[in-house]
């Protein structure tokens, strides 16, 4: 949706007229005698009848004015200049510096990295590339170590792969959507994330609750939406590059080209290699698979203003080797339980907008996207291979009902799956998943204390069925700095059993499926309620902005494909048989201390609990109980846009259930808590180049032994996913970003 | 017969929102105003008379564009109604009462914009 809400914007701010676009760039002279862009230039015909502003790169452009042939340039501290238009499109111009006007105040804000908003109706959390660089490493499922709202732990103790949950529900109930397309589903559930270099973000929103019900059916907790880099704004150049002490190098480029005003063009290319062995715990495991990647993105943008077009497409290809297992360097067993997971995929994908240049708020939307994951893997003696072939379309109309406080969104959307398994030695499963649905939209905003999101859709399911599927989002906003929100919403999904849980592959446990002739894999759809309630005030102490939320989220399953472990060397997957329910109870403190100085505070309370065979309980590695805190500093910036920044986090990880196994007997069901600190320094030399340093787990805490039954791995009291905390100790890196 | 009802809520939808559009009138005109605050009181004052269905004013240029029903309103009633906010438009100038108790930021005659 924002797609269409940013070109809804985008249109406004040109003012959208068939008649041609003068442009250029403005520039100055600055202290060391370079010309430099000038970024919040005021351009405007001498008559004022269009006006515009240069943006960060000094552009501008404004459309011709019938009445005027004079453009005037003004900014202050530099004198005002105006020139004359003749025929041509491109004018640039050099502002210069006037030296009679008074030293201005400037008034000057932060810009803060997490944003919530107070205006929007949905629980909505905007995190921007500033904050993915928090996080230097490396793709987005390790960027929200530095975020409270979601939470990261390893899925396992031989991939290496973190696993992200929100509101305590894993990631296969959150909607992933990458610009707005169903994304990271069905085969990439898992690794997807990670599959999504960091430096490839423009910004990320994080909505809790149900959602909007434009981008389908599926979200239950929640949705991530992830925004890419777009060529007509990123840099001409950008290189990244990261090396961290345990061995993992990576390298990010990007390159944008204008061919002109209306179509660019971006390559962004990325790649990591991991190549040394890192047992640190001993146990004769990688604590890290040795893994190389490579991901190559083209994508092209063109940009029509005066037909009030923009459009998208994209071509993508990935591939990712991990090799995982035993160290076999100085090992004397004949065979060493080995591993391997080899991933590629291609997506492709064709966006399409138009707004109405004559009534700007009428659009078109139009997405479509398709893509092919391979996966193929083995476990010591286990196998699984899973290829999924997606086609996904959407097609969206915006528009009002009498003005523009009441606007309708209504739309269809088409998606075709088709999915093809080996589980183990000869299971074979395929399914094709095919669905049409129909949404409408309205949403209502007084434009002060209170507004209203109530949407409806309609899907037709093949295995699914045909069922409708309501959300309401609602926020009043009594006084300015207080928000109280309201959602409610239901939502649905297929479980993909195997997928979602492929950490059961690097164990000895047997699987069970309790077949009731369900349309997948013999088992029932899933099915939840989701309602919460969000509350915030903002405040003002020692005349510094602060604000308290408090965010209170439950889910309900009507049914749920419940995942047991509780019983050792077997794992069954089941229907639910009674209540399953996750309720999230989140406060959060934000206290800008200092000017330079943002101090972010977190308290969690997860109660995760479901009807198991063996009874009603807590989800096993769950935390009751969280407890975050980060502190963001940075110095003044210098004339050459010269600083330091500083970011600090501190986690403290309350105590989790175990699932009994007997090598885990001394922990008496309950792994301990314990503390994380993850800081990053970042020295940034001028607005093109900057180093930064930073250290993960840097109190070095480990979980003792991650490999239960690792001297028989072959054996059904082998366990890998049993894990609470870290597997590696400290983590050290270094990296650099240029910009140009 | 299912996707009937996929079909209903679509075309329903679209009819309802096209329905008056031919008596859509697009106008533009110079509303005063200083800052982002005028902003705020010009669209949300015009966007409440009814039969006005979009509106956008720009600081620099002072220019209001909207759209409005000419069934409904008459073009210089909206000139009205919006000095009547304060704010002097090209065929109604504001009151002086109205304008002095505009905040002080919003002080069109005696500020630049800002």
């Amino acid at each position: 949706m924002n797609k269409i809400l940013f070109l809804f914007t985008f249109f406004l701010t040109l003012n959208v007229q068939s008649q041609k676009l003068i442009s250029g760039k403005i520039t100055y002279v600055n202290e060391s005698n370079i010309e430099s862009v000038l970024e919040g230039v005021s351009v405007y015909w001498e008559d004022l009848s269009y006006g515009a502003t240069s943006d960060f790169s000094g552009n501008y452009s404004i459309p011709s004015s019938a009445s005027s042939n004079k453009l005037i340039f003004k900014f202050i501290g530099f004198k005002q200049d105006t020139i004359e238009i003749g025929d041509n499109k491109k004018y640039n111009h050099l502002m210069v510096v006037d030296n009679s006007q008074l030293d201005e105040v400037v008034v000057n804000k932060r810009k803060k990295t997490i944003q919530k908003s107070y205006f929007k109706t949905q629980n909505i959390i905007n995190v921007s590339s500033d904050e993915l660089l928090k996080a230097a490493c490396c793709n987005i499922s390790e960027s929200f170590e530095t975020n409270p709202s979601i939470d990261v732990s390893y899925s396992n103790a031989v991939t290496g792969v973190k696993q992200v949950k929100m509101l305590g529900l894993e990631s296969p109930y959150l909607l992933i959507t990458e610009e707005n397309i169903p994304m990271i589903r069905g085969a990439s559930q898992v690794y997807g994330l990670s599959f999504i270099p960091g430096t490839w973000v423009e910004s990320m929103q994080i909505t809790k609750g149900s959602g909007s019900v434009v981008n389908g059916f599926e979200s239950i907790s929640g949705q991530i939406n992830v925004e890419l880099k777009k060529p007509y704004s990123d840099n001409p150049l950008s290189v990244n590059v990261y090396s961290n002490n345990m061995g993992r190098n990576e390298i990010n480029i990007h390159g944008n080209k204008k061919f002109n005003d209306k179509l660019s063009s971006g390559i962004y290319l990325h790649a990591n290699k991991n190549s040394s062995i890192n047992d640190n715990n001993n146990d004769g495991f990688l604590d890290q698979p040795t893994s190389k990647a490579f991901n190559l993105f083209n994508r092209w943008q063109y940009i029509n203003p005066e037909k009030g077009t923009v459009s998208f497409l994209g071509v993508r290809y990935m591939k990712d080797d991990k090799v995982i297992g035993e160290n076999t360097k100085d090992m004397v067993t004949i065979a060493p339980w080995k591993g391997e997971i080899n991933t590629s995929r291609f997506d492709s994908n064709f966006k399409f907008g138009y707004v109405n240049a004559s009534i700007p708020y009428q659009s078109l939307g139009l997405q479509m996207a398709f893509s092919k994951h391979d996966q193929n893997s083995f476990f010591g003696s286990r196998n699984y291979n899973i290829n999924q072939n997606s086609f996904y379309s959407n097609i969206i109309y915006n528009s009002i009902i009498g003005n523009t406080l009441n606007k309708i969104k209504v739309g269809l959307n088409y998606s075709y799956d088709d999915f093809d398994e080996l589980v183990d030695k000869n299971n074979f499963f395929t399914r094709i998943d095919k669905s049409i649905g129909g949404f409408f939209e309205y949403s209502y905003d007084s434009m002060d204390a209170i507004s209203l999101v109530a949407g409806i859709r309609y899907d037709i399911h093949n295995n699914l069925g045909s069922f409708f599927t309501p959300r309401l989002h609602m926020r009043y906003q009594p006084y300015e700095k207080s928000v109280i929100r309201l959602s409610l919403g239901s939502g649905r999904k297929a479980s993909n059993i195997f997928s979602e849980n492929q950490n059961i592959f690097a164990t000895g446990r047997e699987i069970k499926r309790n077949n009731v002739l369900g349309k997948f894999y013999g088992l029932d759809p899933e099915k939840a309620f989701n309602y919460g309630i969000s509350l915030r005030q903002g405040f003002f102490i020692n005349n510094r902005e602060g604000d308290i939320t408090f965010d209170y989220y439950v889910t309900d399953f009507d049914n749920q494909v419940v995942v047991d472990w509780e019983t050792q060397g077997e794992l069954s997957f089941y229907n639910l048989n009674g209540k399953s329910f996750s309720k999230s109870l989140q406060i959060d403190l934000e206290y800008q201390i200092l000017d330079n100085v943002l101090f972010k505070s977190t308290f969690k309370n997860y109660d995760v609990k479901k009807q198991y065979n063996s009874g009603f309980k807590q989800n096993p590695l769950t935390p009751k109980n969280r407890f975050f805190t980060n502190i963001e500093a940075s110095t003044n910036e210098n004339e050459n846009g010269s600083k330091w920044k500083l970011d600090f986090t501190y986690n403290w990880i309350g105590n989790q259930r175990l699932p009994s196994h007997t090598s885990l007997i001394d922990l008496k069901g309950s792994s301990p808590s314990y503390n994380l600190i993850n800081s990053q320094i970042t020295r940034v030399f001028s607005n093109k180049f900057e180093i930064y340093i930073g250290g993960e787990n840097i109190g070095g805490y480990t979980q003792k032994n991650p490999v239960l039954g690792g001297d028989d791995p072959f054996g059904t009291n082998f366990d890998t996913s049993l894990i609470y905390a870290p597997i590696h100790g400290a983590l050290f890196y270094v990296g650099l970003r240029f910009n140009n | 017969m299912k996707y009937l009802i996929i079909v209903l809520l679509f075309v329903s939808s679209l009819c309802f929102s096209q329905g008056n559009n031919l008596k859509s009138q697009k106008v533009s005109f110079n509303v005063k105003g200083v800052c982002e605050m005028c902003k705020d009181r010009i669209e949300k004052g015009t966007l409440k008379l009814k039969g006005v269905k979009y509106v956008n004013w720009d600081i620099i240029s002072n220019n209001i564009s909207l759209i409005y029903n000419s069934e409904k309103l008459k073009l210089d009633d909206i000139h009205k109604e919006i000095s009547l906010l304060g704010h002097s438009t090209d065929k109604h100038t504001a009151p002086t009462e109205i304008y002095n108790n505009l905040p002080d930021c919003c002080k069109y005659e005696t500020l630049s914009i800002h």
